[in-house]
C-alpha cells in the first residue's frame, strides 16, 4: 500500500510540474490542481497509512489514526480550491481583455513606440 | 492585556465583511470607515509594542486550547515591531489610495486591503506553522485581488503570473509542513523547537528537508535569488498604493526565515547545521547584484522600482543569512527603513506616472515636477543608501556585523560596488524623467497609448495635492528614523537578543500565559 501511495503522489507531482513549464493558462492551471492533488494526498500520508483503525483516540486502543493530517488536509484542499478558483476567473478575463492565453508576457523592458 | 493581542486580526477581519456586506456601494462611507479603522489599529499596535518592549512574550491561546494542541499567538519585540510597520504602513497607502483616487478605479479596494492587513498581522504574530500558512494565504487571496485591481489586459496578464507563482510556492509550503509533520508530530513552533533539538543529527535527514523547503518558501516570499522572478513584473503592474504595501509582503518571507532560523532551526541545534547560513548569504548577494543592475537597466520607472525592492530586500537577506545576534540587529533596523523607503519610491513612481507616463525617457514637463523631483531625490537616497538618511546608517550596519563573517570581502564588495550601480541607476532615471524634459507643444496628447489604455487615465493638468500628505509622511518617518537612530538600534539589539534566546518564547508559549 505505501509503495502504491507513494507513486501515486509522485505521478501526480511530476504530471503537474510537467504541465506547470507549459505556455498557456489552462494546462497550468491544470497542473496546480494536480499538484495540490498530490499536496494533499501527501498531508494525508504524514500521519502515517494505517488501516481499519479507529479514527480518533479511544481508551483500550493500541492502534489509531492521527487525526490532525485529516484537519490540515481538509483547510489545504478547501484554499486550493479557492485559490484555483481565483486563478481560473483571473486568467478568464485576461485571455478576453487581451485575446491572448500565453502565459508570458510581452518583454516590458523594450521601450515603448512613443520614444522613438 | 489579556485580549488585546487579538485585536490587530479581528479588526480588519471584521471590517472588511462590513465593507461588503453594509456599505459596498458607499465610497464614502467605506473611505471613512477604512481610515478610521487603521488609526485605531495603529493606536492598537503600538499600545502593543509598548508592551513588548519590557521583554515579555506574551502569549494568546486561541480558543484557550493550551500549546501545543490549540494555535496560540505570540508577541514578542520582533512582532510587535512588525505589526506597528504593518498599520503605519496601511496609513499611508490608505491616505494615497484615497487622495489620488486610485481606491476608485476598481471595486472592493478597502475591503480586500483589511483582509490583507488580517493576513500580514496574523502571519507576523502567529506561533503555529500551520496557521501561518493558513495567514500567508488569506494575505496572498486579498493580495491577488488588489493586484488586478483597476483591471487591464496586462495588471491581469501579470496578476496571472503572479497568483500562479505563488500557489506553487503555496503548494511547497504545505509539502515542507507535511514532512516536518511526519517527523516530529507537531506543528506548534515552540514545541518544534523542542523536538527538532532533541532528535540526534543522523536522523535528520527528512527534517533538514523540511527546514530547505520551508527556506526555500520564503525565500520565494523575500524574492530571494533564484526565485525573484515574480516580482518586477507584479509590482510594476499592481497598482501603486498596492505595490507601496506590498513592501510589507517580501518582510513577512524575510520575517519568517528571521523567526524560523532562530527558534526552530536556530544556529546552536545539530538540525541546522549547514543548512540556511552556508549558501543563503550567497544567494542574497547576487539578490542585490541583479536588483541594482535591474535598477540601472530598467527603461520605465515602475520596473526600476521594483528592481530596486529586490535590491534593497537582497541587503536585508545578506543581514539575515549571517545568523549572528549584532547581524540581526543589523538587519531590523535596515528591514524598518527598507519598508518605509520602497513604499515611498513606490508612491512617488505612482506621482511619476500619473503625471507623465512610465517610459524613462524624455517627455513634456510634468506638473509639481519640482516637488515631486525633491521628493524622487530624497526617496533614491535613501534607497541607494547615501548619507544622509537611514539607509546609509543601515547599511553600514550590515557591513559592520559582516566584519567577522568569513566572506568579509565579498559581502563588502558587492554591497558597495553595487551601491554605486544603484546611484548610477537612479541617477539616470532621475534626471532623464526630470531634467531632460522638454515641452514638445503637443500637450498631453503626447502619451504611448499602451501605457494610457494600461493605467485607464488621460494624464492630468490638475493632478490632486493631497497625495503628497502620506508621501511626506513617510519621508518625515525615514527621517525620523535617521535622528533616532540610536534608540531605535538599541530596541533592534534587544529584539535580536530575544531572538537568539528562544529558550524565552519556548516557555511562554508551553508554559501557558497563566504561569
Amino acid at each position: 500500500m505505501e509503495l502504491l501511495f507513494a507513486s501515486a503522489i509522485g505521478v501526480l507531482t511530476a504530471c503537474g510540474i510537467y504541465l506547470i513549464l507549459r505556455q498557456r493558462t489552462f494546462p497550468v492551471i491544470l497542473g496546480l490542481s494536480l499538484l495540490s492533488y498530490a499536496v494533499n494526498l501527501f498531508l494525508f500520508a504524514t500521519g502515517r497509512l494505517s488501516v481499519g483503525a479507529p479514527p480518533i483516540l479511544q481508551y483500550g486502543v493500541e492502534t489509531y489514526t492521527d487525526p490532525l493530517p485529516q484537519a490540515l488536509v481538509l483547510t489545504a484542499i478547501v484554499i486550493s480550491f479557492g485559490m484555483t478558483a481565483v486563478i481560473v476567473m483571473i486568467a478568464l478575463s485576461a485571455y478576453l481583455s487581451e485575446n491572448d492565453d500565453r502565459i508570458d508576457m510581452d518583454n516590458p523592458s523594450e521601450p515603448a513606440k512613443d520614444d522613438a | 492585556m489579556s485580549h488585546w493581542i487579538v485585536l490587530p486580526i479581528v479588526l480588519p477581519a471584521l471590517l472588511a465583511p462590513f465593507f461588503l456586506m453594509v456599505i459596498r456601494h458607499h465610497l464614502d462611507l467605506q473611505r471613512i470607515f477604512s481610515v478610521a479603522g487603521v488609526l485605531v489599529l495603529n493606536g492598537i499596535t503600538l499600545a502593543l509594542l509598548n508592551h513588548a518592549m519590557s521583554g515579555e512574550v506574551s502569549v494568546y491561546e486561541l480558543g484557550d486550547w493550551p500549546a501545543p494542541f490549540g494555535i496560540v499567538l505570540v508577541l514578542d519585540r520582533l512582532s510587535a515591531l512588525m505589526i506597528v510597520l504593518t498599520s503605519l504602513l496601511a496609513l499611508a497607502v490608505v491616505l494615497y489610495a484615497i487622495w489620488s483616487g486610485w481606491d476608485n478605479r476598481g471595486r472592493h479596494f478597502h475591503p480586500l486591503l483589511q483582509f490583507q492587513i488580517m493576513g500580514v498581522s496574523g502571519a507576523f504574530m502567529t506561533g503555529d506553522a500551520f496557521n501561518l500558512f493558513v495567514f500567508f494565504e488569506v494575505l496572498l487571496i486579498a493580495s491577488y485581488g488588489l493586484m488586478i485591481h483597476g483591471g487591464g489586459g496586462t495588471r491581469l496578464r501579470a496578476g496571472v503570473q503572479y497568483v500562479a507563482y505563488n500557489l506553487i510556492g503555496s503548494t511547497l509550503f504545505l509539502f515542507a509542513l507535511g514532512t516536518i509533520y511526519g517527523v516530529t508530530g507537531t506543528l506548534n513552533m515552540a514545541d518544534l523547537a523542542v523536538k527538532a533539538a532533541e532528535i540526534p543529527a543522523e536522523d535528520t535527514a527528512l527534517l533538514r528537508i523540511g527546514a530547505v523547503l520551508l527556506l526555500l518558501v520564503f525565500s520565494v516570499k523575500a524574492a530571494v535569488l533564484p526565485l525573484h522572478f515574480w516580482l518586477p513584473a507584479s509590482y510594476s503592474n499592481a497598482p501603486a498604493p498596492v505595490a507601496a504595501f506590498f513592501a510589507i509582503m517580501t518582510k513577512v518571507g524575510a520575517y519568517s526565515i528571521l523567526r524560523m532560523f532562530t527558534l526552530i532551526f536556530g544556529p546552536e541545534t545539530p538540525v541546522a547545521q549547514g543548512l540556511a547560513g552556508d549558501w543563503l548569504v550567497y544567494a542574497a548577494l547576487l539578490t542585490v547584484a541583479v536588483g541594482m543592475i535591474g535598477t540601472l537597466g530598467a527603461g520605465h520607472v515602475a520596473r526600476m522600482t521594483a528592481f530596486i525592492t529586490i535590491g534593497s530586500t537582497g541587503t536585508l537577506m545578506v543581514a539575515i543569512s549571517l545568523f549572528t545576534p549584532e547581524a540581526s540587529a543589523a538587519a531590523i533596523y535596515y528591514l524598518i527603513h527598507s519598508t518605509f523607503a520602497t513604499a515611498m519610491m513606490f508612491l512617488v513612481a505612482d506621482m511619476i506616472i500619473e503625471r507623465r507616463g512610465d517610459s524613462i525617457s524624455q517627455r513634456r514637463p510634468m506638473q509639481h515636477g519640482g516637488v515631486i523631483a525633491a521628493l524622487f531625490f530624497g526617496a533614491a537616497v535613501a534607497m541607494a543608501g547615501m548619507p544622509p538618511l537611514s539607509g546609509f546608517i543601515g547599511k553600514l550596519l550590515v557591513l559592520d556585523a559582516a566584519w567577522d563573517a568569513p566572506d568579509v570581502v565579498l559581502i563588502w564588495s558587492v554591497v558597495l560596488i553595487t551601491s554605486l550601480i544603484a546611484i548610477i541607476g537612479l541617477a539616470r532615471a532621475g534626471s532623464l524623467v526630470f531634467w531632460k524634459a522638454f515641452d514638445t507643444g503637443s500637450g498631453p496628447g503626447d502619451v504611448d497609448e499602451d501605457t494610457a489604455r494600461r493605467e485607464g487615465v488621460v494624464f492630468p493638468t490638475d493632478a490632486p495635492r493631497l497625495p503628497f500628505v502620506p508621501v511626506f509622511g513617510l519621508f518625515a518617518v525615514l527621517i525620523a528614523l535617521t535622528v533616532f537612530a540610536g534608540p531605535v538600534m538599541r530596541f533592534a539589539e534587544d529584539t535580536a537578543d530575544q531572538l537568539y534566546t528562544p529558550q524565552l518564547y519556548i516557555d511562554a508559549v508551553l508554559k501557558g500565559p497563566g504561569s
